[in-house]
């Protein structure tokens, strides 16, 4: 800081343009020497000042999806007023069904349960299930992107066995299991487990021969290779599969509760449905939706905190 | 007569990709003995880095041997380090872990755990990087990622530490300081190192032999010369050296009258 300066008085003969531009530095210093005096007075100011950025940044984000869904229930409860309408307005559900969407946590006998329970209990048979398609699908998706004869042998069988639809499975694993429970989880597991595999060969084959080159320097073997180079590497491309593969489940965890019946909720719109409660199928949909959309961000969340730097390439 | 530090042996190396076959090297012999440093240089395609390869053990050769210290070398392994050129750090690892992944591969059982840490600072400290110990390589600059990529070599205590193109990504500046780091370690622990470059100053300064390359497809060792200049070596000296000179118009002269690039390729 003091070379400028310095120079300024040196040459006398140029003195006024340097010295000017020295003047100049000086200023700025003070500037912000201001500035810094100022920092503590805006650390010192009410939270309210510092939450507004964050509170704008909120309302931003909720707003528009507030108005678009009651856009959708006015437009809604107009078409539906009518008197041929079929279907109930949302004015009628709330009637209807408000004990259970005030109360999803009710347990009044063992059907007649709040919604929350239904969809705990569903959620309890896709963790299993899904838990069990995530171990399996990386073991398997790992053996096919590492091995060329693995890959030739299943992944045309692999090929054909995802495009089975969910519930065409479901005779077939009650004949095996004849429970509705394991049958119930059986099918969400042979579910979500393609996308896991595809999608996790495809991060294996994707391994820059880089890392396999250090693996092999330092002699790691398969097991060490398998923790220590190819899951951290996959693991953009492994949980893009999970995220897909959770909410494949989901889709097949209700259509499966409606044929195996029990507590779940896709049992409770079956049931519904056959006892003419269209308000109670309507808001059980409602619950489904908002659960599946948290399913996917938690499964996103994790893929975000695990793969942090791998991403990064 | 003791039997050399290593030995490339008469190597051959044919790539066969569907019914073409390229021969890449042909009849490659090269005796290096311990604590040499020692460049390849040729112009690009010249099989060089599949030298490199082979002695890492990489590739495996199509005829020949390359024998380390009497026995002959066909897998990878720590005792033949190598630091690649784009640095292949593991982007999910800090600097430390990169290093500790070898550290603690190849010294498990040797060393205790305390032992081990000390072994990776002492690296990290070695290229100056052990104030960077808890970044992820996505953090730190190439020229620093680079140093990170030479620690984890040398880490491994290997008996030849191959570079492949080290500073070839690097800006003039950056590679300059990592030359003075390279020739200072060099110094101070006295390995054997085996450095792929197509810096002619590069190969000057830091080399006790050059090995130079004709081109390809069948290459062969040119010419090897003996580069006679005294360690330490001051980048700013060596300017107006004649010895300094002389080799670099040496392998200039290989480079661009004998061995011209020829753009077919």
């Amino acid at each position: 800081m003091n070379a400028p300066i310095d120079h300024g008085r040196d040459g006398m003969g140029q003195a006024a343009l340097k010295s000017a531009s020295a003047g100049a530095k000086v200023v700025a210093l003070l500037a912000t020497s201001a500035g810094v005096v100022a920092l503590p007075q805006a650390t010192g100011k009410p939270l309210r000042e510092k939450l507004a950025p964050l509170a704008k940044s909120v309302l931003v984000s909720v707003i528009p999806p507030l108005i678009t869904v009651a856009l959708i229930l006015l437009f809604w409860q107009i078409a539906a007023s009518g008197p041929q309408s079929s279907l109930p307005p949302p004015s009628k559900i709330w009637e209807e069904a408000k004990d259970l969407i005030v109360e999803p946590f009710y347990w009044a006998g063992t059907q007649d349960i709040g919604l929350g329970w239904r969809i705990l209990v569903s959620l309890q048979r896709v963790a299993i299930g899904f838990s069990l398609a995530a171990i399996v699908g990386v073991l398997l998706g790992a053996l096919v992107g590492q091995s060329v004869w693995a890959m030739r042998g299943l992944d045309p069988v692999f090929q054909v066995l995802r495009t089975v639809p969910p519930l065409a499975w479901l005779p077939l694993s009650l004949a095996a299991f004849r429970d509705s429970q394991p049958s119930a989880i059986f099918v969400i597991f042979i579910t979500a487990i393609w996308p896991v595999i595809i999608n996790t060969a495809v991060g294996i084959r994707n391994i820059p021969q880089d890392y396999r080159n250090v693996a092999k320097v330092l002699r790691l073997n398969q097991v060490e290779f398998f923790f220590k180079v190819m899951v951290p590497s996959a693991a953009p491309y492994i949980f893009t599969g999970l995220r897909i593969g959770v909410g494949l489940s989901w889709l097949a965890i209700v259509a499966a509760e409606m044929l195996t019946g029990g507590v779940g909720i896709g049992f409770f719109i079956w049931d519904a449905w056959n006892s003419s409660r269209l308000s109670d199928i309507i808001v059980a949909l409602v619950y489904i939706g908002v659960v599946g959309f948290f399913l996917d961000r938690l499964v996103a969340f994790i893929g975000a905190i695990v793969t942090r730097g791998t991403a990064v390439q | 007569m003791t039997s050399p530090y290593l030995k490339i042996d008469h190597v051959e190396k044919t790539f066969q990709r569907g019914a073409a076959t390229t021969n890449v090297l042909k009849d490659v012999s090269l005796v290096i003995d311990k604590g040499e440093y020692v460049s390849i240089i040729g112009h690009s395609g010249c099989g060089k880095s599949t030298l490199l390869n082979i002695v890492a053990g990489l590739t495996p050769v199509s005829a020949g041997a390359v024998l380390l210290e009497g026995k002959e070398v066909n897998a990878p392994g720590p005792e033949r380090a190598v630091v690649f050129q784009n640095h292949s750090l593991l982007p999910w690892l800090s600097v430390y872990d990169n290093v500790a992944l070898a550290v603690n591969k190849v010294f498990r059982g040797v060393k205790s755990k305390a032992e081990r840490h000390d072994w990776i600072m002492h690296n990290l400290d070695l290229v100056q990087m052990s104030h960077a110990r808890d970044k992820r390589p996505a953090e730190i600059s190439g020229g620093m990622k680079q140093r990170v990529g030479i620690a984890r070599g040398l880490a491994m205590e290997p008996k030849i530490l191959l570079l492949d193109e080290p500073f070839g990504a690097l800006d003039a500046l950056t590679r300059a300081h990592l030359q003075d780091s390279i020739m200072q370690i060099h110094a101070a622990l006295g390995n054997t190192m085996i450095m792929i470059t197509h810096d002619v100053d590069e190969a000057v300064l830091l080399s006790d032999r050059i090995v130079m390359m004709t081109n390809g497809p069948s290459a062969r060792i040119g010419e090897v010369l003996d580069v006679r200049l005294e360690r330490p070596r001051k980048r700013l000296e060596l300017v107006s050296d004649r010895t300094y000179i002389a080799a670099r118009e040496a392998v200039l002269k290989f480079l661009y009258e004998r061995h011209r690039f020829v753009e077919a390729a």
